[in-house]
């Protein structure tokens, strides 16, 4: 089996899609613990509270770093199979084959995108939660409480460039569930041309609820910053986090 | 009509090529691409010239021995058509026309537009087929098939064996064609029977050989001149993923 899973282009794919498919599952998780910010700043808490440095937490978000990098370093052995695989000599006219989808030929740079907004947002919230209760501190470099997630979260999306590059990150991951959703299934061999005009309008469903659920967080944090006393999250900041 | 050709010279497999042009004056719109060609290569054998090396067989379209990438698409602009189907009236008066052969890392150009498609040879050695006795032919009616099984079977074998899905993959890919050839046999009963084995077989001689990774773009659905569906390529998934979980 694990030939098959390392040799086989198939099995290589299915590493893929079965790896995909938990990570479209953890965004659509991700993004409706992120809602509850914008209704209840202390319930937000509540949850940060329990996905804190508990065991349970700590063994999810090893387990989600390694769906990750598998996806990862497997996206990169195919890609790089697949350059060598084109040749040398290139076509020197090219056209677009109609019916094909920009997303579906571009998924790596649109990977390595979502991949560089992950890291950014490591930096600015798991670094500053969960480490620093690892570590054993109760204050993050910002002198935050690491487990006043609503405050982080207001003080993150009240700088504009962070907003804009979460949202340029958010595209990319638009782009790249688009495809992945459906291609998934396909990969595993659940799909038929019945059923491709389903999966695709599904495609588009799933990743424009994840996108559209992280987005009204992001943008809902930055008109409350520019609002003064709007923030749901005064309650719990004491009105600082943003400045007001 | 009259056009100008960029045409890929190349004088053998281990030379470096480059493009050449041509002009090919008063062609009929009613003229086939390959007839447009041989007009070509009369002119030049009579100018003393080497001629275009091309592939082709049958001009029905049903061989699969024509090739050619024209314009940026595989068999040319025309839908479900091979080169060999398609016309001139498809171009404009004075176009130029851009011709290239395969481009795939398992398609080595042999000459000019000539390339190897061996490889998809030994995909279909590999397991491409139904083991049965030699005897007489069995009755026709012997073995009920359902119409839809034998409709979407047929639909499979269509494929021609062109190498179009794999010179129009970004990845190089081959899997449409080897999902056509297990597809077509794993709908009907005899087939059936080494469906495993087949498509175990095939996705390793594939992977072999040196084809790339199929990542469901669908361009070798919409280049396809027998318009060969990717739903074959699910099927060959299911199949192949069922058989190597019976291991």
């Amino acid at each position: 089996m694990s030939c098959f899973l390392c040799n086989s282009s198939l099995g290589k794919k299915l590493v893929m899609s079965v790896t995909g498919c938990c990570l479209v599952l953890f965004l659509l998780f991700h993004m409706a613990m992120n809602l509850v910010a914008l209704i209840s700043p202390e319930g937000y808490n509540v949850i940060c509270s329990l996905l804190g440095a508990n065991w349970y937490a700590v063994a999810a978000t090893a387990g989600l770093g390694a769906l990750v990098v598998l996806h990862f370093v497997y996206a990169f052995i195919l890609t790089i199979n697949n350059y060598r695989a084109r040749g040398t000599q290139r076509y020197a006219v090219t056209a677009n084959e109609p019916g094909v989808e920009w997303a579906s030929k571009n998924m790596l740079v649109l990977g390595v995108i979502v991949i560089l907004g992950l890291s950014l947002h490591l930096v600015h919230f798991w670094s500053k939660m969960m480490l620093v209760e690892l570590m054993g501190q109760h204050q993050n470099a910002l002198g935050l409480d690491p487990t006043n997630g609503a405050v982080l979260v207001a003080f993150t999306f009240s700088k504009w460039y962070n907003v804009a590059l979460y949202l340029v990150w958010l595209a990319a991951l638009w782009f790249h569930l688009n495809h992945g959703v459906w291609s998934m299934f396909q990969t595993v061999g659940w799909a038929n041309d019945t059923w491709y005009p389903r999966l695709k309008c599904a495609s588009k469903v799933v990743s424009t609820l994840v996108i559209l659920g992280f987005a009204a967080v992001i943008i809902g944090f930055f008109v409350f910053s520019l609002c003064a006393g709007a923030c749901p999250a005064a309650g719990v900041c004491g009105g600082g986090c943003c400045g007001h | 009509m009259n056009f100008k050709l960029k045409i890929w010279r190349q004088k053998d497999a281990k030379s470096a090529g480059a493009f050449e042009t041509y002009e090919v004056k008063n062609i009929s719109a009613d003229t086939s691409f390959l007839e447009m060609l041989d007009i070509l290569n009369n002119d030049l054998v009579h100018a003393g010239k080497e001629p275009v090396a091309f592939d082709h067989d049958c001009r029905e379209g049903i061989c699969g021995m024509c090739s050619l990438h024209i314009d940026g698409h595989a068999h040319g602009p025309s839908q479900a058509v091979t080169t060999c189907q398609m016309y001139m009236r498809k171009f404009k008066d004075g176009a130029t026309i851009t011709i290239e052969p395969w481009r795939s890392a398992a398609f080595p150009v042999i000459k000019d537009l000539v390339v190897n498609r061996g490889a998809y040879d030994e995909i279909l050695q590999a397991g491409g087929f139904v083991s049965v006795r030699t005897n007489s032919v069995p009755d026709g009616n012997a073995i009920p098939i359902p119409k839809a099984d034998a409709d979407e079977s047929m639909d499979a074998a269509a494929c021609v064996g062109c190498g179009a899905c794999a010179a129009t993959c970004k990845n190089g890919s081959a899997m449409l064609f080897v999902a056509a050839r297990v597809s077509s046999l794993a709908k009907l009963p005899q087939g059936r029977v080494e469906g495993a084995r087949r498509a175990k077989a095939m996705v390793a001689k594939m992977d072999e050989l040196g084809f790339g990774n199929c990542t469901n773009t669908g361009a070798c659905q919409a280049e396809c001149p027998k318009q060969i569906s990717i739903a074959h390529i699910a099927r060959l998934n299911r199949e192949f993923l069922a058989a190597k979980l019976q291991d």
